[in-house]
């Protein structure tokens, strides 16, 4: 075997917080071979950051390596000091993170930036153009001159992640650390990201230590996988093995928390992993997953056990690894779901809704001509890239942005296009769990304070009766009575999500528009959401308008999906049909862009460019420029009519159904 | 950028005619009998009467206002309410072109090391330097000027005898002499933008450090020297630029208490006189200057600002 | 199954409380800041009390006395013990200084919450307005308000300092309020059908406090030097009061021969407005933790 890329051995990070040493990465120990892929999971504030910071030598200020040594390339990366320090950067290791749009430094062109990864090799400034613009091309960028040109801010996500991972390889390093490099893009862009580091990564043979939250990330990109659990590795190994044949109870757990397969909330309630993480540097004598564990004992809690061999190159931090697929499940019993009755007359009915926005004297077509129902007790999902206009859609229904033409009603009686006018029966009908809970709930309420509010305005009860009805609502949602006295900012994300669900069940809504409502969150907590709301849903009857841009929570949670492209419905269908087939090729498109822990099954549907801007919409068929399966000039020319295609099944294609079926059931054989 | 340049201008406009009607509410209206004001209580209301239909302050206020103020866009600020009540832009011309050498000389004195102190202040954040530019610019920034002022003559001009204890210098002095007479006052003007200066400068080098394209920068193993002046400053001096111009107005502010301190005749001079002696068309002329010169500052900034950064620059291209 | 409860301590929000306090008590800026003005509302509460000399008696001898051991300052050219007078001139601006600095802050945060919460023309009009007012410079606008009113009571000084001071106030809450009304609890708010005042005042507003009560103790030393200023150049207090500013407009012609009668007031001038900026300054790092 040669000599390892990269090697930790028993890393230890502190952090210095509120004059206390906080242990941040227990004794972690990996190896990556060179041309290897390696991935780090697990959820946030496992540790994964920090190891990559230590790695490159980045800590915060409050942050030190206080054990263990990192060795890059067979040399010991924590002994470097200036010029030896800025040689490991400039040659040895690279790093591309999340949020490009920070990462480019605003005020330089792009050209500049990439030139200055090239000349810091030795490389002089005339050559160095031209290498810059190797670089760029490498990593697909079409026109890379005049992408040189640009100012970040000009560019897409999409192609500003490209342009960082352009500098990163510039200086073909041995490793590459590529720390969730596309979270928060959209699926789509995500999907050809991903694509074009595997395939830099196969030309190159970089090493890769990839570091993500997404199991199903991890399960495309990378050969090996350690699992990251309060700054302990608590698994590793192949990753067909841990994620098949997972031997930690996290690793199980986890892996039980994602909708995936096509699972429907009908078939069962997830499994979640219950507990919280512990504090922040917390003392662990034990196992550090001891207290969230239902295999645990009272050794567990005591003696921490050793990294012990599953099979060779697979190992498990359990006592009792072999056991561990065994993992009681949190969530045993299954709700009897009722059936929709779509013969009765929809609770909502969204007409041909269009809406256009004025932007710096530009017409912006949000939405154009979008019809929609939805029954009581019934779950629309609502899919599509950013752009696509999800939100505006829920925003009109809400009435927080009046549609330029078309209306919404709600039980056959039309809808005031704007909240003011609504009545206070139909501002209660009508409610919203928002992404994000930090800013959906006032931190200086109590959540007492902000339940008892809305109680008071949406059910329009006060004294005691609301007191009464709060303790009731909290329950219902799950949270202990002392939750109640605490501010926001005391609650975890899950938490805080619990009481945004109760404030928009105060008055007992008909509709709810979950807006990515566990999008912020891990995925053990998602679980525990989801679970809620369906829950909700059968005790309530209520529907919900469901937008997420991860397709197994929408497939899981949803009994419709309507897919929206440029603000047009292109497919609305029952989940599974949707999901299972024929679909519109921007559907299929999608589909295939999603990686999945289970891996293979879809051949990747490429899709060609960037979504065309809202403002000068393609003629025809919107989805023509970038349709993989375009026809020709028709769909350059005239729009296909949206037409139900089959029972309940909608469609706006030129492509007949039978053909579609039959063109995609011989790609998903060829895969 | 020609879309925000002119929206910048027309802004800018609105302003200067607000501002207009402020100076004028508060010079002429709030007065009230204007008339009584300026003759006094002894003097007979005839007396009073005639005074204002000479004036015109007998006319309707709208009307008063739009003959001021179309004047005041003809260069036509009115005649001084105080005999020989010449043309009051004949006393304001000299003042403003004093005001401007002596706010101009503090400026360039104050810039440079605000921002320099700023720089190494936030470069060491934490340390040694930082505290002591910090400790010693917070009291430099909040004091007023005209007790630093008063330190300054007391210490340099009185004690050493090193420099003049007035700013007014014999008629047809040489740039040099205009300087020397100049440096104090200007020093009072200086020393309280210095600490503002230095902690705007101070918090937006902080920010940039912490940045992501920093680490980028860094990660690129590229020398410290090339890290912090091609990323951090670049991106940290930009919104000093902005907050820098907003400063002018304290500038100008200080000019009052200085001006009558070194007794230099300036626009603070001329109005404090005027309001002394109740001359309200001097007094609304002098300050209606100062915030056109204010107004016209902030825009020249505003454009410069957005010359500079490339987000607004290309804003049209978008 | 059972209730989802936090780990943490239920009382994390006193004890953050708590922890702020200490912090500002442990920061030495915050202490000696602290420790001056307290020392200087002692001696404008006891006043003659504590003097050595009654600062407003003249006496026939020692006129115009340098620094002694019986006059630690001096004596001004009418007698007076200038320590005396030092240690009695703080009233008046303790006065109108922190009147001046509650009506601007109470002022501007009205004006800041509408403009930035209600929008529209109501914004756009005031915001220009506030724009035009703060192109003149601020001690310009007072000394034309205060000249064209004619009156130099204390009060009127004070209304003019806080009238000058609520546009910048404005401003600042309406930056903070436009940030706030972004966040999604506006948004729920509205949707469960609050008139706009409840969500201004009882959802933003609390929110913005910390930014507003950073601004209010930032203005409070801007109000001294304001009133100093306006004082020295002749428009702010006047004669008889003791105030430090008038002393040093009374003496300024005479500083080559009596500098003691100008340099100590002038030193508690400064040591004041530090004091108070010391402690804004203290209050604004815990704050914005």
């Amino acid at each position: 075997m040669s000599a390892p890329v990269l090697e930790l051995t028993e890393l230890d990070v502190r952090y210095r917080v509120r004059g206390r040493d906080r242990r941040v990465l227990r004794g972690v120990s990996l190896r990556i071979e060179p041309g290897e892929s390696y991935g780090l999971v697990g959820e946030s504030g496992c540790g994964k950051s920090t190891a990559a910071l230590a790695i490159v030598r980045y800590l915060p200020r409050n942050g030190k390596v206080a054990g263990g040594s990192v060795s890059v390339a067979g040399r010991d990366a924590l002994a470097l000091r200036g010029r030896d320090l800025r040689e490991y950067h400039a040659r040895t290791v690279s790093m591309v993170y999340q949020n490009p749009g920070a990462a480019l430094n605003p005020s330089m062109r792009v050209g500049a930036q990439v030139v200055e990864a090239v000349t810091v090799l030795g490389v002089p400034t005339s050559e160095a153009t031209e290498r810059a613009r190797a670089a760029l091309a490498r990593v697909q960028i079409a026109d890379p001159d005049s992408v040189m040109q640009r100012y970040p801010h000009q560019l897409s996500g999409g192609m500003q992640q490209r342009a960082l991972i352009a500098m990163a390889l510039a200086k073909d390093p041995a490793l590459l650390i590529l720390d969730e490099p596309t979270t928060g893009l959209d699926a789509t862009v995500e999907a050809e990201v991903l694509d074009l580091v595997s395939q830099l990564q196969a030309e190159l043979h970089t090493s890769v230590l990839f570091i993500s939250h997404n199991l199903g990330v991890i399960s495309k990109m990378c050969s090996r996988v350690g699992v990251l659990y309060a700054g302990r590795l608590v698994e590793e190994g192949p990753v067909e093995m841990v994620l098949q044949d997972p031997r930690h109870p996290y690793t199980v757990g986890l892996l039980r928390c994602i909708p995936r397969g096509g699972v429907r909330k009908d078939h069962g309630r997830l499994d979640t992993i219950p507990g919280f993480l512990p504090s922040l540097g917390a003392e662990l004598p034990g196992c550090v997953f001891a207290t969230r564990c239902a295999l645990a004992d009272e050794r567990c809690h005591v003696e921490e056990p050793p990294l012990v061999a599953v099979t060779s190159g697979h190992e498990s931090r359990c006592w009792y690894q072999e056991r561990a697929r065994d993992l009681p499940r949190e969530e045993a019993d299954d709700l009897a779901l009722p059936p929709v009755d779509r013969s009765s007359p929809p609770l909502v009915d969204i007409t041909e809704v269009t809406k256009v926005f004025r932007q710096r004297g530009h017409d912006v077509h949000a939405l154009t001509e979008v019809s929609a129902a939805i029954w009581p007790g019934e779950t629309l999902g609502l899919v599509g890239e950013s752009g696509s206009g999800k939100t505006t859609l829920a925003r009109t229904l809400l009435g927080i942005v009046p549609p330029t033409s078309g209306a919404a009603a709600l039980d056959g009686k039309a809808l005031p296009p704007r909240y003011q006018k609504r009545s206070q029966a139909e501002l209660r009908a009508l409610q919203i769990v928002f992404q994000n809970p930090d800013s959906a709930l006032n931190r200086r309420h109590s959540v007492r304070r902000i339940l008892l509010r809305s109680l008071k305005k949406l059910a329009g009860i006060g004294g005691r009766e609301a007191e009464q009805r709060m303790l009731a609502l909290a329950d219902r949602v799950r949270l202990a009575e002392r939750t109640l006295t605490q501010k926001p900012v005391q609650l975890s994300g899950g938490l805080k999500q619990r009481v945004a669900i109760a404030r928009a069940f105060a008055g007992d809504p008909k509709l709810v528009v979950c807006d990515e409502p566990t999008s912020a969150l891990d995925v053990s907590v998602q679980a525990a959401i989801l679970n809620l709301l369906v829950e909700l849903q059968t005790e309530q009857r209520v529907s919900y308008l469901f937008i997420s841009h991860d397709l197994g929570v929408v497939r899981y949670i949803s009994d419709r999906i309507a897919v929206l492209y440029l603000g047009r419905l292109q497919e609305l269908g029952p989940a599974d049909v949707v999901f299972d087939g024929p679909h519109h090729p921007y559907t299929e498109a999608l589909l295939s862009a999603v990686p999945t822990v289970d891996g293979g099954g879809r051949e990747r549907i490429k899709l060609e460019g960037e979504i065309p801007s809202a403002a000068a919409p393609p003629s025809g068929c919107v989805f023509h420029t970038r349709c993989p399966r375009k026809l020709g000039a028709i769909c350059e020319q005239s729009e296909p009519p949206l037409i139900e295609v089959e029972e309940g099944h909608l469609m706006r294609c030129h492509i007949p159904l039978e053909e579609l079926r039959r063109l995609q059931a011989k790609d998903s054989v060829t895969a | 950028m020609a879309r925000y340049v002119a929206k910048r201008l027309g802004l800018a406009l609105i302003t200067l005619v607000l501002l207009s009607v402020i100076v004028f509410a508060a010079a002429q209206l709030l007065p009230g009998d204007l008339g009584r004001s300026v003759l006094g209580r002894e003097v007979s209301d005839e007396a009073v009467a005639e005074y204002n239909r000479e004036h015109g302050l007998d006319r309707p206020i709208v009307v008063q206002y739009l003959d001021w103020a179309s004047g005041a866009v003809r260069g036509d600020l009115g005649n001084s309410l105080v005999p020989p009540e010449e043309p009051v832009w004949i006393v304001l011309r000299p003042a403003l072109v004093n005001s401007l050498k002596l706010a101009l000389y503090a400026f360039v004195l104050v810039v440079p090391f605000g921002i320099l102190g700023g720089v190494i202040a936030g470069l060491n954040a934490g340390r040694l330097g930082d505290r002591a530019i910090t400790i010693f610019g917070l009291p430099l920034a909040v004091i007023p000027d005209f007790i630093t002022g008063l330190v300054l003559i007391l210490v340099f001009a009185i004690w050493l005898g090193w420099l003049p204890v007035t700013a007014q210098w014999d008629e047809g002095a040489g740039p040099l002499t205009q300087v020397k007479y100049l440096t104090l006052p200007a020093l009072a003007l200086a020393i309280v933008l210095f600490g503002y200066i230095a902690r705007i400068t101070r918090a937006g080098v902080i920010e940039a450090l912490d940045a992501d394209y920093t680490r980028t920068a860094y990660l690129k193993g590229l020398p410290e020297g090339t890290v912090i002046r091609r990323h951090v400053l670049r991106n940290a001096l930009l919104p000093t630029i902005a907050v820098i111009a907003t400063q002018v107005g304290y500038l100008l502010g200080g000019l009052l208490a200085i001006e009558l301190m070194f007794n230099y005749r300036g626009i603070g001079l001329t109005v404090i006189e005027a309001a002394t002696l109740k001359d309200y068309n001097m007094l609304a002329a002098g300050v209606l200057v100062i915030g056109f010169a204010y107004v016209l500052v902030t825009l020249v900034a505003d454009i410069l600002f957005a010359l500079l950064n490339p987000r607004i620059r290309y804003e049209a291209i978008e | 199954m059972t209730s989802v409860a936090e780990p943490r301590a239920s009382s994390e929000a006193s004890v953050a409380r708590r922890e702020r306090v200490r912090l500002l008590l442990r920061s030495p800026s915050f202490l000696v800041g602290a420790g001056v003005i307290l020392f200087w509302v002692l001696c404008a509460i006891l006043g003659d009390r504590i003097t050595p000399f009654d600062p407003r008696f003249d006496q026939t001898e020692d006129l115009s006395a340098p620094p002694s051991w019986e006059h630690f300052f001096g004596t001004d050219r009418l007698g007076r013990d200038v320590f005396s007078r030092v240690l009695a001139g703080s009233r008046d601006i303790l006065l109108i200084a922190p009147a001046a600095a509650l009506l601007a802050t109470i002022f501007g945060t009205a004006l800041g919450l509408i403009t930035g919460y209600l929008r529209g023309i109501a914004d756009d009009t005031i915001s220009r307005l506030i724009d035009a007012v703060l192109a003149i410079p601020l001690i310009f606008f007072a000394l034309t308000v205060v000249a064209a009113l004619g009156s130099r009571s204390t009060y009127s000084v004070a209304l003019v300092i806080a009238l000058a001071f609520s546009p910048i106030i404005a401003r600042t809450v309406r930056a903070a309020v436009l940030g706030e009304a972004q966040l999604d609890y506006v948004e729920a708010a509205r949707l469960r059908g609050e008139r706009a005042s409840y969500v201004m005042f009882s959802e933003v507003l609390p929110n913005v406090m910390p930014p507003i009560l950073v601004e209010a103790t930032i203005r409070l030393g801007y109000a001294i030097f304001a009133v100093a200023t306006l004082t020295f150049i002749g428009f702010g207090l006047q004669p008889p009061s003791p105030d430090w500013a008038v002393q040093i407009t009374d003496n300024y012609p005479y500083l080559a021969e009596e500098w003691w009668t100008v340099l100590f007031p002038a030193l508690a001038i400064a040591s004041l407005v530090v004091a108070v900026n010391l402690v804004s300054d203290s209050v604004q790092e815990v704050l914005e933790r």
